[in-house]
């Protein structure tokens, strides 16, 4: 098995499972990656699947190929029509476009539709070792499993979709080793928030990173993909962790996941892929978990994100002019003043969900917080699951009952306030913490401000209606 | 995809960092199924106010930027979601090529299968740039592919790094597809030898 053998040079997780992808690299071309696993949204395919009409292509593998409607679909009561019009066409178009080519899609009518970086790992679809693409630039999600994967464009779901390949060049390995333990309150979002804020939303560019160290091993599955999620806000192509028993446990009887002997050989194969002693990395940055604090981000990008206890830094500290430019027109937008600290901030909304943090654990910790309290008056809570297998089991576990005695609105699976695409939003000029990914400007609503963090640290701030540190309410 | 060879044109400068494809195309308008009507959606937040007004002190809507082919953007450019609509509205709206010290990964593959050319200049040309079009809006640079060269009116020239596939592809205005196309029984090969562990059409 390649990268197992003694004689040969140790390699990282990363290029072991680059190696074994490769189909073919002449020489002054990119290499053609095959591509295991193709997971498709209503958003970025369209486009692709016109262009496949047009030039009279197939799809090589619909078996590899996986679709849902997750962006823009409403997430109220189902039963009822879209109220937005070409919402409604794209979410048709996809079901045509899947009748036609043959591909498996789990639309509004499947009991496991939901946000497609939930349902993949859910179904068991997501395993190590793999190449999985997605247009979609979360897709590093997957990264949890040991997989490498990774977002494309339209033009490349066009070529997955043809030929189960894409052109790539080597990504550089960037090793994020987080040791030590988490304190009280603390979660794997703030492992990701701190490390972007301390590499800039272009610290990772160029590279795929791999996060290593006692504190990324002590993380449930959900945690890890909560951290691989974030991989792209730091410029990374993706983000991965070795595969170990904690992998494997969740995955085992998964529909999706090879069965009996196949399961005895795959369990093998992916215990090859960890990175070897003495492999290195052509880049390492290290964090202490133990030394964290809940983070929140006070700017327009997730790069602009401190501890919740510290002050808005100041525009006028920077030395270099674009920036100054760029944080004094981020708290311009923000409408926020430098110096000043963000806890007791109001805010209007509240959102809990999203790929980053929508899974049942993520319910859990902020149905923890919220039990047997109520929201503030003055803000609005939005708790969406990530898929309707979540929904389901949440409800199972009674969590709806305690978001909605709560104050909280308990809503149908799909990405809904994380991007705004179904009328989720915000309007101009309001104020959310959101347990989402991305804090850029009218990203949940035009003119609407997004503040970052935790579940734990949203279910706070929804109990006073201003940021608050969760660490008071434990 | 038009080939892209040797351009000179004015530059628009937009002098901020990590701009992300969100402020280039704003989600609200990803629920097209169709590459029409790019044009409109480009900067659509910084170039309009809530009623659909152009603000006048935005830049793209200053005559400055009337038929220029060249944005100078800060650093990072194009980080966040993958959307290729982001370059789709850059093209429609006249521009062929992007400078900037570095890009987000998605959006420069993106940006070279579209003929939308991303030109990585190193840090004090980037500053020179800018302080070339503040002192002199109309200023033009060329951008010559074949060599890698920007140049400017003074005829300093910078070279920028493309991959040479991407260069050929671009200098011949040809789609990559037709390239792993060609793979095919190297493909087939691969499979053969690499069965699948997840079969996506099983009934579950
Ligand atoms: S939840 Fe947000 S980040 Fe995740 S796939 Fe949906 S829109 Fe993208």
């Amino acid at each position: 098995m390649a990268g197992t053998m003694a004689s040969q040079k140790p390699q990282t997780l990363i290029e072991k499972i680059w190696d074994r992808h490769v189909v073919v690299e002449e020489p002054d071309c990119p290499a053609v990656l095959y591509i295991d696993l193709h997971l498709v949204h209503e958003v970025t395919s369209p486009q692709a699947f016109q262009a496949l009409r047009e030039k009279k292509l197939g799809v090589r593998q619909p078996s590899r190929t996986l679709a849902t409607t997750d962006h823009s679909v409403p997430t109220h009561d189902r039963s009822l029509p879209f109220a937005d019009p070409l919402a409604a066409k794209q979410v048709a178009q996809l079901g045509i476009n899947c009748r036609e080519f043959g591909l498996p899609l789990f639309g509004l009518d499947s009991p496991y539709q939901g946000i497609v970086h939930v349902i993949g790992p859910e179904l068991g679809a997501t395993q190590p070792g793999m190449t999985i693409v997605c247009g979609d630039s979360h897709t590093a999600t997957h990264g949890a499993f040991g997989a490498l994967a990774f977002g494309i464009g339209t033009t490349e779901v066009e070529h997955v979709l043809a030929t189960q390949c894409l052109l790539q060049r080597k990504p550089q390995t960037f090793e994020v080793r987080v040791e030590g333990q988490l304190r009280t309150g603390v979660t794997a979002k703030d492992i990701i928030l701190a490390l972007i804020a301390q590499i800039g939303v272009g610290g990772g560019v160029g590279c795929v990173l791999e996060y290593t160290g006692s504190a990324i091993r002590s993380l449930s599955m959900d945690e890890r993909m909560t951290v691989c999620n974030m991989s792209i806000e730091g410029g990374a192509k993706a983000g991965l962790i070795a595969p170990d028993d904690t992998t494997f446990q969740y995955m085992a009887g998964r529909p999706f996941v090879p069965k009996g002997a196949a399961w005895d050989a795959a369990l093998q194969e992916w215990k090859s892929l960890p990175t070897d002693n003495g492999a290195r990395y052509d880049k390492t940055v290290t964090l202490d978990a133990s030394r964290l604090e809940p983070m929140i981000t006070y700017g327009t990008n997730p790069g602009m994100g401190m501890a919740i206890t510290a002050t808005i830094p100041r525009p006028d500290s920077l030395t270099d002019e674009t920036s100054r430019k760029t944080l004094a027109h981020a708290l311009e937008y923000m409408a926020l003043e430098p110096g000043k600290p963000l806890l007791g901030h109001p805010v209007d909304v509240v959102f809990i969900g999203s790929c980053t943090n929508s899974r049942l654990s993520d319910l859990r910790a902020a149905a923890g917080i919220l039990k047997g309290r109520k929201v503030s008056p003055k803000a609005r809570v939005l708790v969406v699951a990530g898929s309707q297998q979540v929904k389901r089991q949440a409800e199972q576990e009674g969590l709806h009952e305690i978001f909605r005695a709560a104050g909280c609105e308990w809503r149908e699976p799909g990405c809904s306030m994380c991007i705004a695409m179904n009328g989720d939003e915000l309007k101009p000029g309001q104020y959310s913490v959101s347990t989402s990914n991305r804090n850029f400007e009218g990203r949940q609503g035009k003119g609407g401000r997004t503040f970052l963090a935790s579940p734990l640290t949203a279910a706070a701030t929804a109990i006073h209606g201003c940021i608050t540190d969760v660490r008071t309410l434990l | 995809m038009e080939p892209f060879t040797k351009i000179t044109s004015r530059m628009v400068p937009l002098p901020m960092d990590n701009v992300d494809t969100d402020i280039i195309v704003p989600a609200r308008f990803l629920k097209v199924t169709d590459k029409a009507n790019m044009e409109q959606y480009l900067f659509r937040d910084w170039r309009f106010d809530s009623d659909g007004t152009p603000r006048p002190d935005f830049i793209l809507n200053q005559p400055r930027a009337k038929g220029a082919q060249i944005l100078l953007g800060g650093r990072n450019f194009g980080s966040g979601s993958s959307r290729e609509h982001a370059p789709w509205a850059l093209l429609a709206f006249g521009f062929r090529a992007i400078i900037s010290t570095s890009f987000a990964d998605i959006f420069w593959g993106n940006s070279l299968k579209n003929g939308l050319l991303p030109v990585v200049v190193p840090p004090d040309a980037h500053a020179e740039l800018f302080r070339l079009v503040e002192r002199d809006p109309d200023a033009s640079v060329t951008i010559d592919l074949a060599s890698q060269t920007l140049t400017l009116p003074n005829g300093h020239a910078v070279n920028f790094p493309i991959d040479n596939f991407s260069k050929q592809c671009l200098l011949a205005g040809v789609d990559q597809l037709g390239y792993i196309l060609k793979q095919e029984p190297r493909v087939r090969a691969y499979e053969s030898a690499h069965p699948a562990t997840v079969q996506t059409s099983v009934k579950i």
